[in-house]
């Protein structure tokens, strides 16, 4: 299948008007020693063959009946509102809005997002998009370290560990060292990051902490008390969070986060194998120069008509280059967008509807696996909509509930090596009852 | 078929070129708004889309769980807008008629590749297969998605003759910076970590190139370009020592001219212990010609949302994939996707002729200790290597010659046929873009490149890059790609000619474009001087308001 529109007398026209022979002519000037020989590749696919091929693919993937597997990415509602406005050609098959004239459909967008995320975060000023929640984070970090001119970075161990992860990528970039604070996780404790420790382990070289809430175990992490152990360092205090969740608990301003960043796929980006998703970042107007990526403002033209251009790019990689607060160039607009017509679609009330019917139904599950004797809350610390839960034998009943098409969340223990026999559990507003049944009888059946 | 029609609808004979459709519901702010913002728009108590109530049974169920602590719950709720689905859907509409788009108009903006994309790439990332398939899901559930990676990177590695690809980054930047990560990791194997701490720039690179080597803690030095367009081997040389760490180039540069010394730049960079990194923005033009990883590069990014027709959705979501030599491959990001059971010619000649292999498993390989770890949360943009698959397997091997053929052809066409009309720095065979000046008309006419590009929008398109390279005075960055007809190459012809003569006869004119489109000229000074970031509740929508609420 050929997406090309010539003919072969356009082609001879323009060869012609050229005054070349052929268009070999063209790549003359690739050196004779390394034009390619030749490559083994496969034949070209009619659009039927095409979705043949697709569809065997797409089909090779067993999408389970039953899913309670959260842990870093939410299966919710994408209304069809959501997908019929990121499928308009107008947004999609656009790019970055270099000329603001003719692109005031994606600026206009992007400035209601940034609106948006400060609404649920609380912040002042939210960036255009970030790559994920994940490298948003390092961002963040690293903005940190720009704005308190340090070099040392501390995270608690119930951060995600993706998120994790690429934060000590990243950091290991400029040479930044990353400290870990543990979080409480023997029998019975919290599962929360204890504030006297992060007060013990953070010295006065530390640009921020990070924490997430709620955390890679569910649990609500005493946010106020550890933005206090890291103010009192003179550290920012970097919160990662879980947007619908903000609908019910308190907003990172609340508890005067510095810098807020997120994963944004649960505000109608479809999970689909990890992306595109969105990555989140909120901040106040003070550190507003020292954010990396794009940002939209208003302005007028000269009638008077109010329009929106991309702003404070003295920030970024195409003016200032090496001296650039970060490299990152296209993000996830079309993701962005995804997100703002989600959160317009559920207005105040639909988020909060999401976030406690989510809060509801993992309530439920933890009751009814703790009432059938098959399992017990790992924490003793409060949760919202994820819940670890110790399950005797987790990994071997685990795996006999995927082979029936029951995913019982995440196993937690190749994260956590302390964490043996622990599934964490997350239920959103897809959750139903018979959901929790089957999950509870499953369990049951090969006990 | 006339480019200038495909504008977007603006009614004729209306000056502000809004069209009615655009007229305000508040007749007083009329005069001032093209479309209010979701805000202005929301009205306490509309609702949109509702959600199911829990049962008795399960509010039950919760009540014998702890509830929420006072202390973690939201005090001040978020001011979301309410609205009903049509009217949402109203809004964006809206929004959408003021952009233009590669499927309203002519889209020739150098250096971003602004292709046709496929709607049956479209159709294929909406598979549930694919939207529902969780990355943490066990493996035995996602075959379909590991399968697709797997094939991807086998593609990939086969169109760029690397000894291995990662598809982990998000975007060309970020597969710069996996790059950049894995090029540090070598020379800390090699014990030269702490003494190569330079990376090479031509004058002509993307502003990415060395914004990314500042993050990885490096330092740039900058190469200038030669008289002919390439990079100055001479000065390479001069540049290159023990303290290098990494030559980055774009090749095709961002003057579209391939280097044509490219055998002796890549063998120099070697020859010093450096690395060789190439910019894969500008691939569209050199599918099946030049295979980078072959030609002794050790590294390259691919954007997928350039070369391989994923939608660029107004700025992302991209694709930023990169491609390896055998000695950069131990420091990958992990994990990697990889045939864990079956014979991999087997499959991957299976999976050519639509069929899958019996007993072939795929999976996710983290057991690689010297990676430099992860740089993307999962797996990468998944929506985008199904899209990039379904058009390399739509092409095949023929058709992405064929796509590098078209999009040459196109370039150079339009090189000849402008080449009265604007003045040409680099005036040879180009690649997939060409670069002009406008400085004659600057110095003639006193008009701009940026007051050509505004009258550029009146006659209905896109302009070309502007500014870029920073090399070229005036520049002009026009790349059409092969997906545009010879009728749209040449009514460009025409749109080109008309604009230059127009520098000529009327410039003052120019300089007050564009007036056709949903607002003028932007006042983008004060957008900086007075940040309005964010919507103000109870404020006027005026810029200039004080930062927070």
């Amino acid at each position: 299948m050929a997406y090309t529109p010539h003919t072969d007398p356009d082609r001879a026209a323009m060869l012609a008007a050229i005054g070349v022979a052929d268009v070999d002519a063209l790549f003359e000037d690739i050196p004779a020693a390394v034009r390619a020989a030749g490559w083994e590749m496969p034949a070209p696919l009619t659009e039927q063959e095409l979705r043949a091929e697709l569809s065997r693919l797409a089909g090779r993937n067993r999408i389970p009946d039953v899913t309670f597997l959260g842990y870093g990415a939410y299966r919710h509602l994408v209304p069809s509102v959501v997908g019929e406005v990121i499928g308009r050609a107008e947004f999609s098959t656009a790019y970055t809005p270099y000329q603001p004239e003719v692109s005031q459909g994606t600026l206009q967008s992007i400035y209601e997002f940034q609106s948006l995320i400060c609404e649920l975060t609380g912040m002042e000023v939210a960036t255009a998009s970030h790559y994920d929640g994940a490298t948003a984070t390092a961002e963040a970090a690293l903005m940190a370290c720009r704005l308190t001119r340090r070099d040392v970075v501390a995270v608690s161990t119930a951060a995600h560990p993706e998120v994790r992860r690429v934060l000590a990528t990243y950091c290991s970039g400029p040479g930044i060292e990353v400290v870990e604070v543990p979080a409480e996780l023997a029998a019975g404790a919290s599962g929360q990051t204890d504030p006297s420790r992060v007060a013990e382990l953070l010295g006065d070289q530390v640009a921020c902490f990070v924490a997430q809430q709620p955390n890679a175990f569910g649990v609500l992490e005493p946010m106020r008390e550890l933005g206090e152990a890291a103010h009192a360092v003179g550290a920012q205090f970097v919160a990662v969070v879980e947007p619908t969740s903000l609908a019910v608990l308190e907003s990172p301003a609340g508890y005067d986060a510095d810098i807020v960043a997120a994963e944004g796929q649960p505000l109608g980006i479809p999970i689909a194998f990890g992306g595109p998703w969105v990555g989140l970042m909120a901040a106040s107007m003070s550190a507003v120069r020292q954010m990396p990526g794009r940002l939209v403002g208003a302005t007028r033209d000269g009638a008077g008509r109010r329009g929106y251009v991309l702003t404070l790019q003295a920030r970024e990689q195409h003016i200032r280059r090496e001296r650039a607060a970060s490299n990152i160039c296209t993000n996830q607009a079309l993701c962005a967008l995804a997100a703002t017509a989600y959160l317009t679609a559920v207005g105040p009330e639909g988020l909060r509807e999401v976030a406690e019917l989510g809060a509801t139904q993992a309530r439920h599950a933890a009751a009814a696996l703790r009432s059938a004797g098959l399992a017990e809350r790992r924490f003793s610390g409060p949760y919202l909509a994820e819940v670890a839960m110790t399950l005797p034998d987790a990994g071997r009943r685990h795996a006999s509930l995927t082979e029936r098409g029951i995913v019982a969340g995440a196993l937690l223990e190749r994260d956590y090596p302390e964490l043996a026999d622990t599934i964490l559990l997350a239920a959103t507003e897809l959750t139903t009852d018979h959901d929790i049944a089957r999950l509870v009888g499953a369990l049951g059946d090969v006990a | 078929m006339s480019i200038v029609d495909e504008r977007h609808p603006a009614a004729a004979g209306d000056p502000s070129g809004r069209g009615s459709a655009f007229a305000s519901p508040s007749a007083g702010a009329e005069l001032t708004i093209v479309e209010p913002t979701i805000f202005e728009r929301s009205r306490a108590g509309r609702r949109g889309v509702r959600f199911p109530q829990p049962s008795a049974a399960a509010r039950a169920a919760a009540d014998d769980e702890p509830g929420l602590p006072e202390a973690a719950r939201r005090r001040v709720a978020p001011r979301l807008p309410e609205v009903s689905e049509l009217e949402l859907l109203r809004h964006f509409n809206r929004l959408s008629h003021l952009n233009i788009a590669i499927e309203t108009a002519f889209y020739p903006l150098g250096s971003c590749t602004m292709k046709y994309n496929p709607k049956v790439n479209e159709w294929a990332a909406r598979l549930p297969g694919f939207t529902d398939s969780h990355p943490l899901d066990p493996e035995v559930l996602a075959q379909g998605s590991l399968e697709l990676q797997w094939l991807l990177a086998a593609l990939l590695r086969e169109i760029s003759g690397f000894a291995a690809v990662s598809l982990q980054p998000a975007a060309g930047a970020h597969g710069e910076l996996t790059g950049m990560l894995m090029t540090r990791a070598f020379h800390r194997s090699n014990g030269e970590g702490g003494q190569r701490t330079k990376v090479l720039v031509p004058d002509s690179s993307h502003g990415t190139n060395p914004a990314t080597a500042t993050m990885v803690g490096y330092t740039t030095v900058t190469i200038p370009s030669n008289e002919r367009g390439g990079i100055d081997l001479g000065a390479l040389r001069t540049a290159l020592g023990p303290d290098t760490a990494a030559l980055m180039i774009t090749n095709p540069s961002t003057l579209g001219i391939f280097e044509d010394q490219i055998d002796q730049v890549v063998a120099a960079v070697r020859d010093a212990g450096a690395i060789a990194y190439m910019d894969g923005a500008n691939l569209n033009a050199i599918l099946g010609r030049f295979l980078p990883g072959a030609a002794g590069f050790d590294v390259m990014h691919f954007n997928l949302h350039k070369t391989f027709s994923t939608p660029h959705g107004g700025g992302g979501p991209g694709a930023g994939q990169v491609g390896v030599s055998a000695r950069l491959e131990p420091f990958l990001p992990r994990p990697l996707p990889v045939l864990r059971r079956g014979d991999a010619a087997e499959v991957l000649r299976n999976a050519w002729n639509g069929r899958a292999t019996d007993g072939a498993t795929f999976g996710l390989d983290w057991d690689r200790p010297r990676s430099i770890g992860k740089v993307r949360s999962m797996f990468g943009n998944f929506g985008m290597h199904l899209r990039a698959y379904a058009y390399i397997r739509a092409n095949g091997g023929d058709g992405l010659r064929g796509v590098s053929n078209d999009a040459v052809l196109a370039a150079n066409y339009l090189r000849v046929r402008l080449a009265d009309a604007f003045d040409l720095p680099f005036d040879r065979i180009c690649k997939h873009e060409v670069v002009f000046s406008g400085r004659r008309q600057k110095r003639q006419n006193g008009v701009t490149t940026l007051d050509m590009a505004k009258g550029i929008l009146d006659r209905g398109i896109h302009p070309p890059t502007i500014y870029f390279p920073l090399i070229v005075d005036e520049a002009l960055m026009i790349e059409p790609t092969e997906t545009e007809s010879l009728e749209t190459l040449d009514r460009f012809v025409e749109i080109m000619h008309d604009v230059a003569r127009q520098a000529a006869e009327d410039p003052a004119s120019l300089r007050a474009a564009p007036t056709t489109t949903p607002v003028g000229r932007l006042d983008e000074a004060g957008a900086a001087r007075r940040p309005d970031l964010r919507h103000r509740f109870g404020v006027a929508p005026v810029p200039g308001g004080t930062p927070a609420d």
